[in-house]
């Protein structure tokens, strides 16, 4: 977990080889982007724009005005308020059930903790699309289809294992001296959890909190299955009731994705260090 | 980070090992959640299997292997496995190929590393779907990128191609944006196995002389065994669990030309509302996927009782 520690600053060199090292990661770079970059600029075209021959790659009027357009001419408000709800809850219910399970595992011993170690890591592997006739079915029992409720709980059940392995990694860092003498000043146990522990795992909690919000936020196939009303749609599957269309919106569409996309991708970056050991059960650090 | 280990050598407590019933107040929801939305799912999509079920859901009594064998009855099946078994193959082979390199490329030192890493999360974290809708438009017949530049360069004369509809080329488009999406976590975990690599080993090897490739090809390689047979099992398991990307890029279509298994049910379940062979090959699909997580559990054990 630890990085290692920065070497003293070395100037930088240029000499071919590393120059040619530097250009080609640029390109790569550049490559993963593009696709992106390419949403943005056609974000920015007016309609009429979009099948215009010649094509041009970038707007030739910028039409910023889309951003504010869309919000009237897409449910785009709705959408993204179905997404924080449902990713919002998921995420809470995930640090709710995953907090002291994690806790737990990483300080004691006890009976069925390899079985129990061994079904979260399980669950880890299983996506929803495999079991996705069983979820609706099992929702369609309990009464919730088109729910946010069913949508936030499968959510949570599916990203809970990502948030069990890599508290629990984090909980065993802590060395248990340190909180039991906490315990012997007199902090009870959950107030020696609370001042002691979760200060220094910190950087867990912000990862395993946006790790599941941010694949809840993308999630696709659940919603897409489970929520029917257009209004209770997440934006995921939101962005899709576009592309139907005879004559789709892409200038719209692509505004749409801008917003959604934007700002799980700098959440996602903040997290990059912590996401690895997280997502292969720290078989790989 | 420490791999917290399975059996309980690492845990520092000397006390007498708790019972179960004393760890339930912490891990029992864990277990409640797991249960209802893993487990239940899992028996219910037996259970059905095995079950006569109409069209709108009704359940008709036990059907044995009725619907299985309504299933294997499909004359589209056999095509749709053989190209479910091509699909997977190929794009964890190519994502495994192209990020091998890419790894060793951003973990070199140059400026602006810090921003080349992060252009490569960004598909990671991008929504799968939206990305396939980007690649969509980029594919489009007369204003997509794809063939823009492609006619920019003089490649393509006369009549586009238009990829997503044309049979030969669909299943290879989707192919490349299971690939795209697939490699910047790939990549990641290799580069996480490249970072755990101990300087002084690499370093040794050079002062005994060692080419950059002599370095790669005997110690790097080899010590990335682990990470590449991780990322190998993860990547198996989510293009096989790959829904999204054919859904938005194809729908499966045209026909059943570009269906994997797992689109193939979903389509029979809620498009043609034809359940019962549907949750056969539900089951089928999940028994593949428990195969390879057995496989996962034993890889990494290995790992987890060493740490």
């Amino acid at each position: 977990m630890s990085r290692k520690v920065k070497k003293d600053k070395v100037k930088f060199i240029w000499t071919p080889k590393k120059a040619a090292t530097a250009i080609s990661a640029y390109m790569v770079g550049i490559f993963f982007i593009y696709p992106y970059l390419n949403m943005l600029l056609t974000s920015l075209k007016p309609h009429g724009e979009l099948y215009a021959t010649p094509t041009t790659r970038l707007p030739k009027s910028w039409q910023f005005s889309n951003y504010l357009d869309v919000w009237s001419k897409a449910p785009v408000g709705n959408f993204l308020r179905a997404s924080i709800v449902v990713s919002v809850c998921a995420t809470l219910l995930v640090l709710l059930v995953s907090v002291p399970a994690a806790y737990y595992v990483a300080r004691n011993r006890f009976k069925g903790r390899s079985a129990f170690l061994l079904l979260v890591l399980a669950t880890q592997m299983f996506s929803p699309t495999a079991l996705i006739i069983g979820i609706f079915r099992e929702v369609k029992f309990f009464g919730q289809l088109d729910t946010w409720p069913a949508l936030i709980v499968v959510n949570a059940g599916f990203n809970l294992a990502f948030a069990v392995w890599l508290l629990s990694g984090f909980f065993s860092s802590v060395p248990v001296e340190i909180e039991e003498a906490a315990m012997v000043d007199g902090c009870t146990r959950f107030q020696a959890l609370r001042r002691i522990v979760l200060p220094v795992t910190l950087p867990g909690l912000v990862t395993a909190v946006i790790f599941t919000f941010v694949s809840t936020w993308n999630e696709f196939t659940v919603a897409l299955t489970i929520i029917s009303s257009p209004a209770r749609q997440p934006i995921s599957t939101g962005i899709t009731t576009f592309v139907g269309q005879y004559d789709v919106a892409w200038e719209y569409l692509f505004t749409t994705t801008a917003i959604a996309i934007i700002p799980v991708v700098i959440l996602f970056i903040s997290i990059e260090k912590y996401l690895v050991g997280g997502l292969t059960a720290g078989s790989v650090k | 980070m420490t791999a917290i280990s399975l059996g309980a050598k690492k845990v520092k407590n000397r006390r007498p090992a708790n019972s179960f019933l004393s760890a339930l107040p912490w891990i029992g929801p864990a277990i409640l959640l797991i249960l209802l939305v893993v487990v239940w799912p899992a028996v219910e999509l037996i259970r059905i299997s095995l079950t006569k079920i109409t069209s709108a859901g009704v359940l008709e009594g036990f059907n044995g292997l009725g619907n299985y064998k309504l299933l294997f009855e499909n004359p589209d099946l056999k095509t749709i496995a053989i190209r479910t078994v091509v699909w997977v193959l190929s794009v964890v082979f190519l994502t495994v190929i192209i990020s091998l390199p890419l790894a060793q490329l951003i973990n070199q030192s140059f400026p602006g590393r810090k921003f080349v890493r992060w252009a490569m999360i960004v598909p990671w974290a991008a929504s799968v779907v939206m990305t396939s809708i980007i690649w969509k438009w980029m594919l489009e017949l007369t204003s997509g990128e794809f063939n823009l530049t492609l006619r920019q360069l003089g490649i393509q004369h006369g009549q586009p191609v238009d990829w997503l509809r044309d049979p030969r080329f669909s299943f290879f488009v989707l192919i490349w944006v299971a690939v795209f999406v697939s490699i910047p976590f790939t990549t990641f975990v290799i580069l996480a196995g490249l970072q755990s690599i101990p300087h002084d080993i690499i370093e040794a090897a050079q002062v005994d002389g060692a080419s950059a490739w002599q370095v790669y090809r005997g110690i790097k390689f080899p010590l990335l065994r682990n990470s590449l047979l991780i990322a190998t099992i993860i990547n198996l398991i989510n293009v096989f669990n790959s829904f999204p990307i054919i859904w938005a890029l194809t729908r499966g279509g045209p026909g059943y030309n570009t269906d994997t298994t797992t689109t193939f049910a979903y389509k029979m379940a809620f498009v043609e509302y034809n359940m019962g062979p549907s949750t056969a090959l539900g089951v089928i699909n999940f028994g593949f996927i428990m195969l390879i997580v057995l496989v996962y559990l034993r890889v990494t054990k290995a790992t987890r009782d060493q740490a």
